[in-house]
């Protein structure tokens, strides 16, 4: 494949007119929430200033108010800094390390989301290819995501902890329980995709049913599921965050999220948000890189 | 009226005719490939059944190149799928290869080659072809010079890496024709493969399958709407007329086998093109 037969817009690096649009949107995003931060913590800093004596000025207030130890909401660069600390500042294996956190949820992710994964593909397979299953399983997965997660995470919980299954097993089912979804509605989709003329065409080559599948459903549905994926991993990594609150977990952004709001540590919690959005981040970019893996493996186009 | 045109055609049909004794000597020691007696269909449609095929006697032999033309919804295309065992008659009998055609399915007696080219855009043109050969079970490297020499054939030596998005509709279409014989089926079906290509194309495709028919002997059942395309490639000509779907009349091509696209201006070209249009207006006549 020459280079020329590649659009430009597909090439790594091709990104120059992204930086500037991304920047901009960030400063703006930074100046509301500087504001912000003094108009919501003016009242509390205007108090305490009083207290100290009737001669302050608003230049007081403003840096009053971005300095707060426990602010209602804390100055951009606090959560920096607060996220410098506790990532770069600590070692990896302490409990206050936020990365040692970090790697708790992602952890729980990773095997909720291969939790999700499998269970999302082997239901899609039973739903394309049995056609009871089609009628019977759909409504009871459009049901099962009805229920909110925050209700059936401590039910969860608490069954599978008097089976005597604790730590990582019932957050990894939470967070599945939440990307199966995606994955299965996605594989549903695409193993259905195969043109009427595609699949004839493996009739007049009378290809068994496993060969159909391997052959033609299977890379077929390729393109319906990475959309899926991302959406899933995104939504296995809030089911791990949600299951670490229940559990009264000692560990994992959801545990860090918990003791910060016991305690008022309003930027802890704002550096675990941080984190987790960072994560979610990271975790989507994994897909998308596997995605266009696959992609050049199979000639440019999914 | 109808039934009686259609008897005809039968008669014609199940001769194999050839004007001359010898032709009819001919035609009897080649085996049938495909027998049809009596071959009909009718879709359940939710508001009234449509009698896709109706009465069809064909008989098709050995190295033919039979082409189907007719105009749209005159069963053309339900023909050769029933031939395919990709539809099932309603009723009559068909034999394929002297089997049923399900069995003729099964053995993957046939190649088929759509309207599209539908290819697999996720396979490479090689793998593309090495489909067919890859459900069949053949080893790895026998798939890969199957593939080399089939390319080669179509005129297509050096695509082997590329993908289906990279081709022209054209090339892609010959591709298709290569995924066909890549099997070395002995019948080769073909429902307006160049049905959607512009007539440059179509013309150079034309005098590229007309070779390969030449060069491999193979039966060739062919669905068009064009009567050029029709003369050019067949040695006989089935015209088909629509509601209900049947045939008119079975036209045998004496032009000889080496034709080329200037053949086309011959007045034995002209003859026999004239006779299909005539055959063609007269299904017309009883809307």
């Amino acid at each position: 494949m020459t280079d020329a037969a590649i659009p430009a817009s597909w090439k790594l690096g091709a990104r120059e007119g992204v930086a500037v649009p991304i920047l901009t949107v960030l400063a703006v995003v930074v100046v509301i929430w500087y504001a912000a931060a003094v108009w919501l913590n003016a009242p509390q800093v205007a108090e305490r200033l009083d207290r100290a004596g009737p001669d302050w000025t608003a230049g007081d207030l403003v840096s009053g108010a971005w300095a707060m130890e426990r602010p209602v909401l804390p100055a951009p660069h606090q959560i920096a800094v607060e996220l410098y600390d506790s990532v770069i500042g600590r070692p990896v294996s302490s409990k206050r390390s936020l990365v040692y956190h970090a790697g708790v949820t992602l952890s729980a992710t990773v095997a909720g989301f291969a939790l999700g994964l499998a269970m999302g593909v082997a239901l899609a397979i039973g739903i394309v290819h049995v056609r009871v299953l089609d009628r019977s399983l759909m409504p009871w997965i459009i049901a099962s995501q009805t229920i909110p997660i925050l209700a059936i995470a401590p039910m969860i919980v608490v069954v599978l902890g008097n089976l005597g299954f604790t730590g990582l097993l019932p957050k990894a089912i939470i967070s599945g329980y939440l990307s199966f979804f995606p994955i299965a509605i996605g594989m549903v989709k695409g193993l259905r995709s195969p043109d009427p003329l595609q699949l004839d065409l493996m009739r007049t080559y009378s290809a068994t049913k496993a060969q159909t599948f391997a052959k033609l459903r299977w890379p077929s549905s390729v393109t319906f599921l990475f959309p899926s994926l991302k959406i899933a991993i995104a939504l296995a990594l809030v089911g791990a965050i949600v299951a670490e609150l229940p559990t009264g977990a000692q560990a994992g952004l959801g545990a860090r999220l918990l003791a910060g709001s016991y305690y008022g540590q309003t930027i802890q919690i704002w550096a675990a948000l941080f984190m987790s959005a960072f994560l979610a981040m990271l975790a989507v970019g994994a897909v998308g890189l596997a995605e266009r893996g696959l992609t050049r493996y199979r000639g440019g186009r999914l | 009226m109808v039934s009686a045109r259609a008897a005809h055609a039968g008669d014609v049909a199940g001769d194999a005719v050839g004007d001359s004794v010898v032709a009819r000597e001919v035609a009897a020691e080649r085996a049938p490939v495909v027998e049809a007696r009596d071959l009909s269909l009718v879709f359940q449609t939710p508001d009234a059944p449509v009698t896709a095929l109706s009465g069809i006697d064909l008989t098709i032999r050995r190295g033919d190149f039979v082409s189907l033309i007719g105009p749209s919804g005159c069963g053309k295309t339900t023909l050769m799928r029933v031939v395919a065992d990709l539809a099932k008659p309603t009723s009559g009998t068909l034999l394929v290869n002297g089997g049923t055609a399900e069995q003729a399915r099964l053995d993957r007696s046939y190649g088929y080659v759509f309207q599209a080219p539908a290819l697999y855009p996720w396979r490479s043109i090689e793998r593309n072809i090495m489909l067919p050969l890859e459900i069949m079970g053949m080893p790895r490297a026998e798939r890969k010079e199957r593939a080399a020499r089939y390319l080669d054939l179509v005129g297509l030596k050096g695509f082997e890496r590329k993908f289906p998005w990279q081709l022209s509709g054209g090339m892609q279409q010959r591709v298709s024709i290569a995924r066909a014989m890549g099997f070395e089926p002995a019948l080769l079906l073909m429902d307006e493969p160049f049905g959607a290509l512009d007539e440059i194309t179509r013309d150079n495709l034309n005098v590229h399958l007309l070779r390969l028919w030449e060069k491999t002997g193979i039966t060739v059942i062919f669905v068009t709407h064009s009567i050029p395309e029709a003369v050019f490639l067949s040695s006989r000509i089935v015209v088909m007329s629509p509601r209900p779907g049947r045939i008119l009349e079975v036209i045998d091509s004496d032009l000889p086998r080496d034709r080329d696209l200037d053949s086309r201006e011959t007045p034995e070209f002209l003859e026999i093109a004239h006779r299909v249009r005539v055959a063609l207006r007269a299904g017309h006549s009883y809307d």
